[in-house]
């Protein structure tokens, strides 16, 4: 723990407080500086990350959810058969997955060139370099991180559990709504944080299908520390980013907090 | 306490009901008269497998109806297709009259008490109570009311804030029971609700259940394969053996004259020797034993001289006297030789090898202090005439019983 988590923060923290340049060496100065600068300069790029991160967890869980209940319950016998299909497409290494849905969204890949030469679009038409392809980059991303844990709470449910509520006079609705839903709480609660997490921090996706307008905190971070070699303004954005995403955590425990939604 | 009306219609709760007359026994137009649960020709195959083989059955209304027989015999199937959990492959289930073969489970006005119990771990005792209330829309106000009743009723009063972690398994049993009843139910199902308990608490909820039974007037229709749980606590018993019924009537007169060998042997133990039938005597019938042996049994003219029987005694009912004692005029007796005898504080058990070379077995009450006989000695054992039981062995035993009523 020491080693791997509380050394490497401690030196981000150092290393956010000093002044500098590469080629001269950096300081430690107790420079605030370089927080007020990053946040006044980047707060665009914070929200992009909070909404595309936010967008892309809950269309993640819009099709996941629907999808892990199919599985577990209307699948059969051949449940893994359909987990595994579902899960293939991950195998792949997820640069190169977004590398195709890039050239798959191109203003004239294969999926909209047909439609725009037989004028059922506008021509200037476009997904890429958009929010929603940004967003949508995102969700099939961590899409098996929401998948799993979703799928894992839905199978344990207890099938005693839904007769019992069929006894009790609810219909597949009320069963859904009273019963499944309230006990696949938990995994939703680790699907959000598990797609949510790395959704914020992605800087992969807004790169190969993001525009100049839709650029995420995490690619600032990632350029000011490789391009711009800006350690102790790159290190100051990662800590507010850290920190922001302390509190927001913070927040969604006490609200949907495991405590309230495990019974036993 | 004193009123717990039974619905009457599938699905709506707050039907009119009389106090006065609260299981509903009185004023029934229903087709099926004092019939509340109807089975026609109810046949349930799993691909090749017969769970359930053209089952006929009546239950009637208001009493304590338990279906009893080994683990896959079909009971937990029939009681399922009542639920609604299962669907009939052949024939028709009513209930109340009224044809429910295709209804859903959630739209018959029927509970069961799962062998799990079934309670929700996410809702407290209370929500769990009120679960079904809250589905029909019953009033807040009478939610409460009904809620504080019920756990009243199963001796859980102050509970209702409790999760199912924090319970015992005999206080989730009685949750559940609990959450079935304040629905008043036409027909409450038990799916060997007491098999996680202990005996004694086991014991302890047999009684309970019988009284709550009687409180609320509801039918119960129980499942089980403890044959002394089944005596103890119904008016009527199935017995049910390969997805039929062997035989079917109140404890006394299916333990005392079981009426097939399948019968004979789940409820308790059974002593039987083969005869064939000799005319009667005196009102009695007469079997003679390949020894020679002449047994009395009570007469049926249906009988025909030279039909071939078996003939059975319960071990408690049998005398074994020492030797030098004669049996009573009146009294059936075949020799024993004493193979071993057996001490459990209120009684001995001893086993025999009769002539035939056929086992008997007899329990005899502690009442001198020591056995009455030593490994080896040949003695008489004697039983009443009446205490004997007769099943055909022309005719396969099962399957020809008939069926439902009686």
């Amino acid at each position: 723990m020491f080693l791997f988590f509380l050394l490497p923060i401690l030196t981000l923290a150092i290393m956010s407080l000093q002044s500098g340049d590469f080629f001269n060496g950096f300081v430690f100065t107790w420079n605030v500086g370089n927080y007020s600068r990053g946040i006044s300069l980047y707060s665009e790029q914070y929200l992009h990350a909070i909404e595309y991160g936010g967008a892309a967890t809950i269309v993640a869980l819009l099709v996941a959810y629907p999808a892990a209940y199919w599985i577990a319950f209307h699948a059969g016998p051949r449940k893994s058969s359909y987990l595994l299909a579902v899960l293939l497409p991950f195998f792949v290494s997820f640069v190169i997955r977004t590398l195709s849905w890039g050239v798959l969204l191109a203003d004239d890949g294969p999926l909209f060139g047909p439609l725009k030469s037989a004028q059922l679009l506008p021509l200037d038409f476009r997904v890429l370099a958009t929010p929603v392809a940004v967003t949508g980059g995102l969700a099939y991303t961590f899409f098996p991180f929401m998948l799993l844990p979703v799928y894992a709470s839905l199978e344990k449910i207890d099938r005693g559990l839904i007769e019992s509520a069929q006894d009790l006079y609810a219909n597949r609705f009320e069963v859904l709504r009273r019963v499944i839903i309230p006990l696949s709480l938990p995994g939703v609660f680790a699907g959000v944080l598990l797609t949510g997490i790395p959704a914020i921090a992605d800087y992969v996706n807004q790169d190969l299908l993001g525009g100049v307008g839709t650029t995420m905190v995490g690619r600032v971070i990632e350029r000011q520390f490789e391009v711009s070699l800006n350690y102790p303004l790159a290190a100051a954005l990662a800590f507010v980013f850290m920190l922001g995403l302390l509190a927001t955590l913070l927040l969604y425990q006490r609200i949907f907090g495991t405590e309230q939604i495990m019974g036993d | 306490m004193q009123n717990w009306p039974v619905q009457r219609g599938l699905v709506e709760m707050d039907a009119a009901w009389d106090p006065s007359d609260p299981a509903g026994r009185a004023a029934r137009q229903a087709p099926d008269g004092d019939s509340v649960v109807v089975l026609e020709a109810v046949v349930k195959r799993f691909g090749d497998v017969v769970a359930v083989d053209r089952l006929n059955l009546k239950i009637r209304r208001g009493e304590f109806f338990s279906m009893l027989g080994p683990s896959g015999c079909g009971k937990t199937t029939t009681l399922r297709m009542i639920g609604g959990f299962e669907a009939p492959t052949e024939g028709m289930v009513r209930l109340d009259g009224q044809d429910v073969t295709d209804l859903p489970a959630y739209r018959r006005n029927v509970n069961t008490v799962f062998q799990s119990y079934g309670l929700f771990p996410h809702l407290n005792v209370y929500d769990n109570v009120a679960f079904g209330l809250r589905r029909h829309h019953v009033p807040a106000q009478e939610v409460q009311r009904r809620v504080t009743e019920a756990l009243d009723l199963v001796s859980l009063a102050g509970y209702g804030k409790r999760r199912r972690a924090q319970l015992s398994g005999g206080q989730q049993q009685r949750v559940a029971l609990a959450r079935a009843l304040v629905n008043r139910p036409q027909v409450l199902l038990l799916d060997e609700p007491l098999g996680a308990l202990d005996l004694k608490l086991r014991k302890q909820m047999q009684l309970e259940l019988k009284r709550i039974q009687k409180e609320v007037g509801i039918t119960f229709i129980f499942v089980t394969h403890d044959q002394e749980e089944a005596m103890t606590i119904s008016d009527r018993i199935a017995v049910m053996n390969k997805g039929r019924i062997e035989q079917l009537g109140p404890p006394e007169e299916v333990y005392e004259r079981p009426a097939t060998e399948f019968v004979a042997e789940f409820l308790g133990a059974s002593n039987l020797l083969d005869g064939v039938y000799r005319g009667s005597h005196d009102g009695l019938g007469l079997v003679e034993l390949k020894s020679g042996a002449k047994i009395r049994i009570p007469d049926d003219p249906d009988r025909r001289s030279g039909q071939r029987l078996r003939v059975g005694v319960r071990p408690e009912k049998i005398h074994v006297l020492p030797s030098g004692t004669g049996p009573t005029a009146t009294q059936n007796t075949v020799a024993g030789t004493l193979r071993s005898a057996v001490f459990a504080g209120v009684s001995f058990q001893y086993f025999f090898q009769t002539p035939e070379g056929r086992e008997m077995s007899a329990f005899d009450r502690n009442a001198t202090g020591g056995a009455v006989a030593r490994p080896g000695e040949v003695v008489r054992l004697a039983w009443a005439p009446e205490h004997t039981f007769v099943i055909p062995i022309d005719q396969p035993a099962a399957h020809q019983q008939v069926q439902g009523e009686e």
